[in-house]
């Protein structure tokens, strides 16, 4: 047999340059942490926000996380994404309501049973919604961005609109389960309870979400067909059923976001996922779309400028998040990590 | 002769407004190579692309193994035994060797003795298995799309332009591992425009012209007859 050419491989001309520039955005995090901790001065505060501002990355994640995964491998543009927060939103705090009696008992177990099962209802009814709407809306505008565009907008028009034929036009206010309310203090610094089970939840889903897409073979799969949807078909897999499986994914991520945030903010509107969908599509952009470790990167630093910002100077705080994505789009056009597309 | 394991009855298939593949009659016989040839774009790719599906054939009919596979999808026709090797190879550069190769595998994990078999005809792999795709050479590129498409046993590979722009110490690489998998009782349709290797794996030759195959016979006769090879072809195949 003819052995292999001993030709150099690629590998030897690739520079410690080249290959920091892979890391530099996981470095963009505790660089802006600690720009965080020079420009607040007072450690307690620095770190109350910072507590803050991962927690409300986390949560955005966990909303852009399926946006950004829906995007890479199927190239929908889905702005109907900002329902499911939504309507997750509200079957999650209607959950909650209905269990009153746990959530309004001082027991950590009860507590978090009504949270979980609020979370599983949520989950299951906007994973079905995501599975419809896949169906009805997206699958007829499959390669036609514009068309995506309008008709998942227009899914978001009509889904908001159900919801306030279901719940009713108003805001709902309710209160968190009673464990989950109050701070704790750690060196001097006040600590919400909720932001910290927030940042739990989010880096246990992102490090849950790794493993799928790293260890198992769905996850291969799904990161082999970001990159060449096509080739992955001729390799005999059937790619639509794992996109369909992707979006019914994304939209219970969503769904799941939705209960977060409202937990976060304690109150709930039809409209809330929309107001959601510009740091949603923020952090999907500049994590590079497709990407889902670039999404977590994007969601922390949007989550951490956001308060440093709003507490340095409140009025800064709206456009800094604009200002981090043109700052990171002008020196990495594809956003922070992106995903090689072949096709 | 024994029934060809593939089939193809006057296909015809467009891309856009360009009607491409103009009425393409083909068989392939079991256990052979087949050798696809003609001049640049004359229809080579746009067939083995029909044949798996990725273009979609507007009239005919293609048998494989007996069955009409003219409307099946892609992943269907690939789990039905076909494996296929791109002109642009397909690799995922995102993903490791192994992970590529892993991919390669729809039935199960990737069988030891296969494994060993195929890190033996392309050892390069073998020394780069935990590494980026991305990141090897065009020829180790090449290697990992063929071996990935014979990282399960398949009927039919469907191969194009395996030795395109490599070094002549690849081309023997490749040459050899498709050899041998000649030797294992697999069918072979190559697109193949390097002559030496087209005439050493080449049992029988279809010649393609304007979409339409123009000539079929034994890669031998075609190979012997440079008069032949210059009407078919317009050029002499000793050239390349």
């Amino acid at each position: 047999m003819t052995a292999a050419p001993d030709h150099r491989p690629n590998f030897a001309s690739v520079s410690l340059a080249e290959r920091l520039d892979g890391a530099l955005p996981v470095l963009l995090v505790p660089v802006l942490v600690v720009f965080g901790f020079f420009a607040i001065g007072v450690p307690s505060s620095w770190l109350t926000l910072t507590v803050s501002g991962l927690a409300m990355g986390m949560m955005i994640f966990i909303m852009a996380s399926g946006l950004t995964l829906v995007f890479g491998l199927m190239d929908v543009i889905n702005f109907g994404h900002g329902a499911f927060i939504s309507v997750g939103a509200f079957v999650g705090v209607s959950v909650l309501i209905a269990l009153g009696e746990w959530t309004g008992a001082a027991s950590l177990l009860l507590n978090m049973s009504a949270v979980f099962l609020a979370v599983v209802a949520a989950m299951t009814v906007t994973g079905a919604l995501g599975w419809g709407f896949e169906r009805i809306i997206v699958k007829p505008v499959y390669g036609a961005h514009l068309k995506q565009i309008l008709v998942t907008v227009g899914g978001l028009i009509v889904i908001e609109q159900l919801i306030h034929v279901i719940w009713g036009p108003d805001e709902i206010f309710f209160n968190r389960p009673e464990t989950l309310k109050g701070a704790v203090t750690f060196a001097g610094a006040a600590m919400e309870k909720y932001r910290l089970l927030a940042v739990a939840v989010g880096l246990a889903l992102f490090i849950a979400m790794r493993m799928v897409l790293r260890r198992t073979k769905i996850g291969l799969i799904v990161r082999a067909g970001v990159e060449n949807g096509p080739m992955v078909e001729a390799l005999g897999y059937r790619l639509r059923l794992v996109f369909v499986g992707v979006f019914i994914a994304g939209s219970a991520l969503a769904g799941l976001g939705g209960v977060m945030w409202g937990l976060y903010q304690e109150v709930i509107t039809a409209g809330m996922g929309e107001k959601m969908m510009v740091l949603v599509f923020i952090v999907a952009i500049i994590g590079g779309l497709g990407s889902v470790e670039g999404a977590f990167i994007g969601a922390l630093l949007v989550g951490l400028m956001q308060n440093y910002v709003a507490f340095l100077e409140p009025k800064l705080a709206l456009v800094s998040n604009i200002a981090l994505m043109t700052a990171i789009l002008m020196w990495r056009p594809q956003g922070m990590l992106p995903v090689v597309k072949a096709k | 002769m024994s029934d060809p394991i593939l089939s193809l009855q006057a296909v015809h298939t467009d891309i856009a407004q360009y009607h491409i593949l103009q009425g393409v009659d083909l068989e392939v016989p079991r256990g052979q190579v087949t050798m696809l040839l003609g001049r640049n774009g004359v229809g080579k790719t746009t067939t083995l692309k029909t044949i798996m599906g990725q273009w979609t054939a507007k009239s005919g009919k293609i048998l494989y193994d007996g069955q009409d596979i003219t409307r099946l999808p892609v992943s269907a026709r690939a789990r039905g035994g076909i494996g296929f090797v791109p002109e642009d190879m397909g690799i995922f550069s995102d993903l490791t060797v192994e992970e590529n190769m892993l991919l390669g595998c729809t039935s199960g994990p990737l069988d030891s003795a296969r494994k060993e078999w195929l890190l033996g005809a392309f050892p390069a792999l073998g020394t780069f298995w935990n590494s980026e795709a991305g990141n090897l050479s065009g020829g180790q590129k090449q290697m990992l799309s063929i071996a990935r498409a014979m990282a399960e046993d398949r009927q039919l590979y469907l191969i194009d332009e395996p030795t395109k722009g490599l070094a002549p110490a690849i081309v023997s690489t490749m040459a050899q591992a498709l050899r041998e998998l000649k030797g294992q009782g697999a069918s072979i349709l190559l697109v193949e425009q390097n002559f030496s290797v087209a005439r050493a794996l080449g049992d029988s030759a279809a010649v393609m012209d304007d979409g339409r195959v123009i000539w079929t016979g034994p890669m031998a006769e075609l190979a012997e007859n440079k008069d032949l090879q210059e009407r078919l072809m317009g050029l002499s195949m000793e050239a390349h």
